[in-house]
């Protein structure tokens, strides 16, 4: 009964904001959504502590969805620990961005609309960690990208929100297409979609092929490794990452929650869930090891450049993403699980701090035109610096915990592919200390490079600039390359630019009212704030308070039997035997990562732009994201588009309508005007055709005869 | 079977012979002002009529006046069609002539002749009867189609109506010698009796021409051309009357001759029935999509439901008899609520007959477009509404019949001819509404109301009209 109460509350609040959302009012959806969460919320964190630590595990049997021949499918929600882990997670940060949305959405005109989405998101991603089956966990995945789709696409008079909405739903279909065989083939081999029934099966399909496209390939690794791809795609993994800087276009407090905290982890959930199976395929770890590093690498590259405040943290999310499947890969699947906890709270608040200076600064979120927001904003400065601390790993704060424990694990874990993974974490945590405090010493420090405060300083936290060179449409990429050329920072560029998001705010000011702030910072309202305080509280505590439980001594009974470990699985032991100098080389990293960006934007001011422009191709190489987009439009989005116009104008057009429904109707009108004209209106022309009719009868008969 | 000179046997038609007498004479002695009075007793007249129709001789089959009179379920089935169409029509017609200054005592007078030479040519026992039906019936019609005589249009109807009516009775009368001529009697049962074994292509010239008769009167392709123009011209009243009641005559007396006159050379019949269905279809369902005129619309619609009407007899059997019956009983539900419809369209006193009139009813008058809507759905043959049963059966009986041919190309001239009724659909509840229609009548709204409503009920308790159906199909053979 609890359990039904935590996953279908959110679908009740989802469905009375969006249904009667009109009938009722804002303010009243905004209550609705939020307080059904919260209770749901207040009930995950029982049912966290009554199965970590009593292990009142259970199976939840919901109703029979269908039964096809031997394909039998159930609602049932799995409790396990690995489950309540995520309901707390997902709980937790969904009320908080609920309640932070009170503030940040307040003058939108659709906010009804904004909560039940975000209600219905987090019934899908519950939904999606409590199934107890493949093809449940397909239907939460899928819900999660439908939400996720609407969300982005939130503010749907602008082009840019809708091509990044479209963007994120295709990449996620090719992980989509990739995870649905994966289900196949899992049916195919135990017969089942259960977890139960594939989990007990897994030791047996140990060494099992599969013939396909005349390959044996071995069948489990080729299940996880379809499964993964779906991991891949919602996780926004190197190679279909492309959809998660662009899905930045939605509300900031959309990205805190989907593009952050939750939906983004599923692949890693998916991951650790299905741990009995990888766990039998080193291939397939070696695989998800390799992905996850490149991507940690790759994308924390890409974010030591970035000017857009919400991307440098969403190429920040996608690195630490990356880490997470590290840690899975090397069969530390605790290790991963609890750098998903610890992150959801680091990265939420940093987004949700992020939202907060936006809010400040009028909607400018380029980090090039803010600087000395820390007197201004001091809260919301203090609490970024939380949040920065965490994601570098500051000792003591949660990323300390989690994220060395996933790059000892890497260097400790025997897998093939694990001295990578180390080699790439170790690098990008100084990579991430560099950009993180690149973007507090931007942000915050010096002083302010805002000369041309946007002239109408509406202060509506919606109107994010439609930078032109944030355009996420394919079509609009020559442009961006064209935008982003210009050395960062000069001064010249930055009068350019201002007048980009001045029209970008005139065009998109569809109730305009200006608070009249004058363009000076301003603190946002309590109701923003409180959320804040308490993802503080776990961003600097919840790796001290539970990674006893998670990776200590604890996690075996924590854990029960939610994450099965092979007999040659024996990272943990590895862990407690690894070199001083890899425990301590995190630490170092930060420093350096520390040391690096004070001295290039605080000690030394302009460096950045002397490193720039003497490593010129190397800046225009990360500026442009490693020119995925370029060569993925090149690739895929043209020869698509050239292969549409081809069956619409020359199928479709040219030959199914032009024969088909134009053709037909076509001759019907000019049958009809022929047969028309024979009306002539004159009595002797009806008279011949009478005789003509009879005459031509008549002489049918005297040819054919009779009989 | 019994053969007997009673009079009960052609009670209906004497009845409306003896009412017309009478009516004739009050109208001759009170004059002019006589007309209200004069309708009233002839609807009345009518009524009385239906009433023997239905109750007298119930359920037997027998033969009167050495076999010039049949009387059988399936003659008095469209017996009742036809008392049924001239009873609404007359109903209807009186604000109309009223509106149009011709409302004179003739009127309901000659539609009880023309009525009661339907009834006659419908229980014709031998070709006698028939073309004595046929020429009481026709007459009438040719003086209606000019009753208003001061119009040039309908002048010019009543004219050619007249010419090629003549043209056509010739034909018939020319085919009635010929059959008279190669088999030696007149008598349905005779003629089926000696074309056994005899058949001969002189007997087959007789059934072309006799077919190229009632075809006239169906108004099926080629002997169609009077129908635009006729419809168009003629008063609305009586156009309706002429798209109603005849059309039961005509079908059911060509249902009788072929089914059992001609069951020895049943193939050749076949053939002349299979290509006026073909053509009827297929022109009807075509060239009513170049017309604007409303009235001239439902002409080509008539001729194309003849069409597929006669699919149902181009089987040749009971069950393709049962489908014609159906269908016949659905097209006059579905005429006379159109016509009701049509009558309906007038602004400030004065008619107005074009599709385009239409546009935006369902805003100037829900209740009329929602009932007009049932109605050409029910013409376009949409389920499950009555339209679509009357096509069912008589395209199944044409497929058990091996007539797949027949039955493909009416399926195809029918999705043609759904194009027009839904165009008119459309019109009403999707185009901006155009000035508003006087309100109509209430015997016109009562009739339109009436025919939306059977064309829903029909499907939820056709009992009486199947039951009815099958017992009149089965009495023919």
């Amino acid at each position: 009964m609890m359990y039904d109460l935590i996953v279908f509350l959110p679908l009740l609040g989802a469905a009375v904001a969006g249904l009667f959302g009109r009938q009722i009012g804002h303010r009243n959806s905004e209550y609705v959504t939020t307080t059904l969460l919260s209770i749901s919320c207040a009930l995950a964190w029982i049912a966290f502590f009554r199965v970590g630590l009593g292990h009142h595990d259970a199976l939840v049997p919901v109703a029979n969805w269908f039964t096809v021949g031997d394909l039998q499918v159930n609602w049932a929600f799995r409790i396990d620990t690995l489950t309540a882990v995520m309901l707390v997670v997902v709980t937790t940060v969904s009320t908080i961005v609920h309640s932070y949305s009170f503030g940040y959405m307040h003058d939108d005109p659709h906010r009804s609309r904004f909560f039940a989405y975000l209600s219905l998101f987090t019934f899908a991603m519950l939904m999606l960690v409590t199934s107890d089956n493949l093809v449940q966990m397909f239907f939460g995945w899928e819900g999660v990208g439908l939400a996720s789709y609407l969300l982005i696409g939130f503010w749907y008079q602008r082009p840019t929100a809708n091509a990044a909405a479209i963007k994120a739903f295709v990449v996620n279909r090719v992980g989509d297409f990739g995870f649905s065989l994966g289900i196949f083939l899992v049916f195919l081999l135990t017969h089942s979609v259960a977890f139960e029934t594939i989990f007990a099966a897994a030791p047996g399909l140990a060494g099992k092929t599969v013939h396909a496209f005349g390959i044996d390939a071995d069948a489990v690794t080729l299940a996880c490794l379809l499964l993964f791809m779906g991991a891949m795609g919602k996780s926004a993994q190197f190679l279909l990452h492309t959809w998660l800087p662009d899905a930045m276009e939605g509300p900031t407090p959309v990205s805190a929650l989907i593009h952050a905290a939750t939906m983004v982890t599923a692949g890693v959930f998916m991951v650790a869930r299905l741990s009995p199976l990888f766990e039998i395929s080193p291939a397939a770890q070696t695989f998800v090891i390799v992905i996850g590093a490149t991507t940690c690498f790759f994308a924390a590259t890409i974010g030591l450049v970035q000017n857009d405040i919400k991307r440098v943290i969403a190429y920040s999310t996608c690195s630490q993403l990356g880490y997470m499947f590290v840690a899975l890969g090397c069969g530390g699947y605790a290790i991963g699980v609890f750098h998903l906890f610890t992150h959801a709270f680091f990265k939420a608040l940093l987004f949700l701090g992020a939202g907060s200076v936006i809010h400040a600064v009028s909607g400018e979120q380029d980090m090039r035109n803010m600087g000395g927001l820390r007197g201004k904003i001091p809260i919301t400065f203090w609490m970024m610096m939380i949040g920065t601390l965490a994601l570098t790993g500051f000792p003591f704060t949660a990323g300390y915990y989690s994220k060395d424990a996933i790059i000892e694990a890497a260097y400790a874990s025997q897998r093939s592919g694990a001295a990578f993974g180390w080699l790439m974490t170790t690098i990008a945590a100084g990579l991430t200390s560099f950009y993180s405090w690149r973007l507090v010493f931007l942000t915050f420090y010096g002083t302010s490079r805002a000369t041309v405060a946007p002239e109408t300083t509406d202060h509506n936290a919606h109107k994010e600039p439609t930078d032109t060179h944030h355009a996420s449409a394919h079509g609009h990429e020559e442009a961006t390359v064209a935008h982003d050329t210009h050395p960062a920072g000069a001064a010249a560029r930055t009068g350019h630019h201002h007048d980009d998001s001045a029209a970008a705010h005139g065009a998109h000011d569809d109730h305009g009212h200006g608070h009249g702030h004058g363009g000076e910072p301003h603190e946002s309202p309590p109701i923003m704030l409180y959320p804040l305080y308490v993802l503080a509280f776990g961003a600097l505590f919840a790796g001290l308070l539970f990674h006893h439980l998670f990776i200590g001594e604890g996690r075996e009974s924590f854990w029960g039997e939610a994450l099965v470990y092979g007999a040659s699985n024996h990272v943990f032991e590895d862990m407690e035997h690894v070199p001083l100098f890899v425990s301590l080389l995190p630490t170092l990293m930060f420093v350096i990562g520390l040391a690096v960006a004070y001295y290039v934007y605080l000690m030394r001011p302009g460096t950045a732009e002397r490193w720039a422009s003497a490593n010129k191709p190397l800046y225009q190489f990360l500026l442009n994201k490693w020119y995925f987009d370029e060569l993925y439009d090149l690739i895929f989005v043209r020869p698509a588009f050239w292969l549409g116009r081809l069956f619409w104008r020359g199928g479709d057009q040219g030959i199914i309508d032009r024969f088909g429904p134009d053709g037909i109707a076509q001759t019907t009108l000019g049958a009809t005007s022929w047969v028309v004209r024979f009306q002539s209106g004159f009595l002797y022309q009806y008279a011949l055709v009478m005789m003509i009719g009879i005459a031509l009868i008549i002489s049918y008969f005297m040819i054919v005869g009779v009989r | 079977m019994p053969v007997d000179y009673s009079v009960s046997l052609v009670l209906p038609a004497l009845i409306l012979g003896l009412g017309a007498l009478a009516l004739l004479m009050v109208g001759a002695f009170r004059g002019e002002k006589s007309a209200e009075l004069v309708t009233g007793l002839a609807i009345a007249v009518i009524g009385f009529a239906l009433l023997a129709v239905c109750y007298a001789h119930k359920g037997d089959t027998l033969q009167g006046y050495d076999g010039a009179v049949v009387q059988d379920n399936f003659g008095r089935f469209m017996q009742a069609l036809a008392l049924i169409g001239s009873f609404a029509t007359l109903i209807m017609a009186i604000p109309f002539l009223r509106r149009e200054g011709i409302h004179k005592f003739e009127f309901p007078i000659l539609i009880l002749l023309s009525t009661m030479g339907m009834l006659v040519l419908i229980s014709a026992g031998n070709l006698i009867t028939l073309y004595l039906g046929f020429e009481l019936m026709s007459l009438a019609l040719y003086v209606i189609a000019a009753f208003h005589r001061d119009d040039v249009r309908a002048s010019e109807a009543g004219l050619k109506y007249f010419v090629l009516g003549a043209l056509s009775s010739g034909m018939l009368l020319y085919g009635a010698s010929l059959i008279y001529g190669f088999a030696g009697t007149v008598s349905f049962h005779g003629i089926a009796t000696a074309l056994v074994g005899h058949q001969s292509i002189g007997v087959v010239f007789g059934l072309v021409f006799l077919s190229a008769g009632l075809a006239f009167k169906m108004s099926t392709v080629p002997f169609h051309m009077w129908t635009p123009d006729v419809y168009e011209g003629a008063p609305t009243p009586v156009t309706a009357f002429f798209a109603t009641a005849p059309k039961m005559a005509a079908v059911a007396v060509a249902v009788r001759v072929m089914i059992t006159a001609f069951p020895g050379i049943a193939i050749e019949w076949q053939q002349i029935i299979i290509f006026i269905s073909i053509c009827s279809m297929v022109l009807g369902s075509f060239a009513a999509i170049g017309q604007t005129n409303f009235k001239r619309l439902m002409a080509y619609s008539a001729i194309g439901n003849m069409g597929f009407a006669l699919t149902g007899l181009a089987a040749g059997t009971e069950q393709g008899v049962y489908g014609v019956l159906i269908y016949m009983s659905a097209y006059l539900v579905m005429t006379l609520g159109t016509f009701a419809a049509i009558l309906s369209m007038q602004r400030k006193g004065k008619a107005v007959e074009t599709v385009a009139d239409l546009a935006g009813l369902s805003q100037t008058n829900p209740a009329m477009a929602f009932f007009l809507a049932m109605i050409m759905f029910s013409l376009a043959g949409v389920p499950p509404l009555a339209g679509f049963f009357a096509k069912f059966y008589v395209f199944q009986a044409a497929i058990q019949a091996n007539l797949y041919f027949l039955a493909v190309i009416g399926v195809l001239a029918s999705v043609v001819a759904a194009f027009y009724y839904l165009r008119i659909v459309k019109m009403m509840y999707f185009d901006a509404p155009a000035e508003s229609f006087d309100r109509p009548d209430t015997a016109v709204r009562a009739v339109l109301a009436v025919a939306g409503l059977v064309m829903l009920l029909i499907v939820v308790y056709p009992a009486p009209v199947v039951e009815a159906a099958a017992a009149a199909a089965h009495s023919l053979f």
